[in-house]
């Protein structure tokens, strides 16, 4: 088998998940009722609060990691971080289209300016977003794990900040107060928003495997290929030197 | 703290000879304020009821400015080593280049408030109220941008990442600068001060981060 | 069922998207793997040295 990223853990998850996708969609599309007030579109919630609650998951991954570079200077600690930002964007970015696609035949409308939730994850996605730029800006490896932590911690220091400016700016709000909190919705459909939780943080679990080893994988084949770099800056070194050597007074073209 | 009054003295006084802020940042900010009038039509009741939004706006865009020059002042003639090897400490070196950004900030914040009230017919009904909101929204921009501007030295990119970190940051900042002036100029019935209190804690966060993160990020600027 | 198309899009952006960086991440995978030596294929390390 070609060398990956995959191992016998990612490859026992990947089958769960894959189980797990389907049972979740034979819970969602068959077995639940629809919505007395959103009819089916109350099924798109159970793809929407998983991803919403895991992209933030994957910001946390990234502010620990994130101090941990700060206090360790782990390079392990700095590809944690790096693969927690981009799920975490990724689930951001999906949690936005999904909650625009939700919001539309529940709200008519794609968008509301001053929801909260909202506005809250369109900043975490824009700053990660941000972070992951800057990321491929800079090139010394030490250098980049150092100022991206602290563009990773200062990105989540701006929730709280965030969160109350926006609830004060519009004390009203169209999300729906806690959908897990209050309880009112149904046993089946919690049992199956649950389900969804556990399937897509199987998701983002699988997700996060590859995209950690991936990360390695790069910062060795960077180390290797200056290793092979420096050694072949050697040898033709040694090579020049041995020509000189053998011809004395010729010039070798290279003035060092 | 005299390190740090030495360091925003120095770039104040770089900024006395040069005139990049009042000869560039300023009229540049002028001209956003001109083109917001264009684009919505000039209606003077609109404009009026828009003011805060746009003032706060203009103001951001001309930060990045500030903040750029901030910043390159030291990149052009290799300072930030001599900054390091100094020995002042990284707060202090922050401090520094915060308060004179701040500074030059406020002054064009001055200037454009003239223009608010000749452009947009804008009247400054709580003048306390408006003034203690610019000075706590000016303090918050230019201490994350301080942070923020020498985190992007030493990129080929600086000029585009920059904008693309920061504002996202600040977008609070916005919004509250933004209420509070609502508030001041009488645009809408909201409770100005609350939003001061939200920008002087805003602005509290970003000085302390500010302080502790600078000396990490100098080693390698 | 009412708002398919929505629950189409819905659905099918987020498994679609799913599926194609979990496979651009097996295809970087692939292609880093060959060319790093086995010895340095360690998966899991705590060397806070490697810095």
């Amino acid at each position: 088998m070609r060398p990956s990223t995959s191992s016998r853990a990612t490859r026992l998850l990947g089958a769960a998940l894959t189980v797990g996708l389907v049972v979740l969609g034979l819970f969602a599309f068959v077995f639940t009722e629809a919505d007395l007030v959103q009819l089916d579109a109350v099924r798109l919630l159970y793809v929407h609060v998983p991803v919403a609650i895991l992209s933030y998951v994957g910001f946390s991954v990234c502010a620990f990691g994130s101090a941990m570079v700060l206090w360790k200077r782990s390079t392990w600690w700095d590809i944690t971080a790096a693969a927690g930002a981009e799920l975490g964007v990724l689930f951001a970015g999906l949690t936005l289209v999904t909650g625009a696609i939700w919001g539309r035949p529940i709200w008519n409308t794609w968008w509301e300016w001053g929801d909260v939730r909202l506005m809250t994850t369109l900043m975490m996605f824009l700053v990660y977003v941000g972070y992951l730029a800057y990321r491929r800006v800079v090139p010394a490896a030490d250098v980049r794990a150092r100022r991206s932590a602290i563009i990773g911690l200062v990105g989540v220091l701006n929730i709280p900040i965030v969160n109350r400016s926006v609830e004060w700016w519009e004390s009203r709000t169209l999300h729906q107060k806690s959908t897990l909190g209050e309880l009112k919705i149904e046993d089946l459909t919690l049992f199956t928003l649950m389900l969804g939780m556990v399937v897509f943080a199987l998701v983002f679990a699988w997700l996060m495997i590859h995209r950690f080893r991936v990360g390695w994988l790069e910062h060795q084949a960077e180390t290797v290929g200056l290793v092979a770099a420096m050694a072949e800056r050697r040898a033709q070194r040694d090579a020049e030197i041995d020509e000189a050597l053998a011809h004395p007074g010729v010039s070798s073209g290279s003035d060092r | 703290m005299r390190v740090l009054w030495a360091i925003a003295e120095k770039d104040l006084r770089i900024e006395v000879r040069s005139k990049v802020v009042a000869s560039q940042v300023l009229p540049f900010a002028m001209i956003v304020l001109v083109l917001f009038g264009l684009a919505l039509d000039a209606d003077r009741a609109t404009l009026r009821s828009f003011t805060p939004g746009l003032y706060w706006v203009a103001v951001l865009f001309a930060a990045i400015l500030a903040i750029q020059r901030s910043v390159s002042v030291e990149t052009a003639s290799s300072a930030f080593e001599a900054l390091r090897l100094s020995g002042a400490a990284g707060w202090q070196v922050f401090g520094g280049k915060a308060l004179a950004v701040a500074a030059q900030l406020l002054a064009v914040e001055a200037v454009m408030a003239l223009g608010v009230v000749v452009l947009y017919r804008s009247s400054f009904d709580d003048p306390v109220l408006v003034v203690t909101a610019a000075v706590g929204a000016t303090v918050a921009i230019s201490a994350a941008g301080s942070l923020y501007g020498v985190l992007a030295v030493g990129m080929g990119v600086r000029d585009t990442i920059l904008p693309m970190l920061l504002l996202p940051i600040l977008a609070p900042v916005l919004v509250a600068a933004t209420r509070a002036f609502d508030d001041g100029l009488g645009t809408a019935a909201v409770n100005g001060w609350s939003w001061c209190g939200l920008l002087a804690f805003f602005a509290g966060v970003y000085l302390v981060v500010g302080g502790a993160a600078y000396s990490v990020v100098l080693e390698d600027a | 069922m009412t708002h398919v198309g929505y629950l189409v899009a819905g659905w099918g952006i987020v498994l679609g998207t799913f599926g194609l960086y979990a496979w651009s991440l097996i295809r970087r995978g692939r292609a880093l793997a060959a060319r790093v030596p086995a010895d340095r294929r360690r998966w899991m390390t705590t060397d806070a040295t490697e810095a």
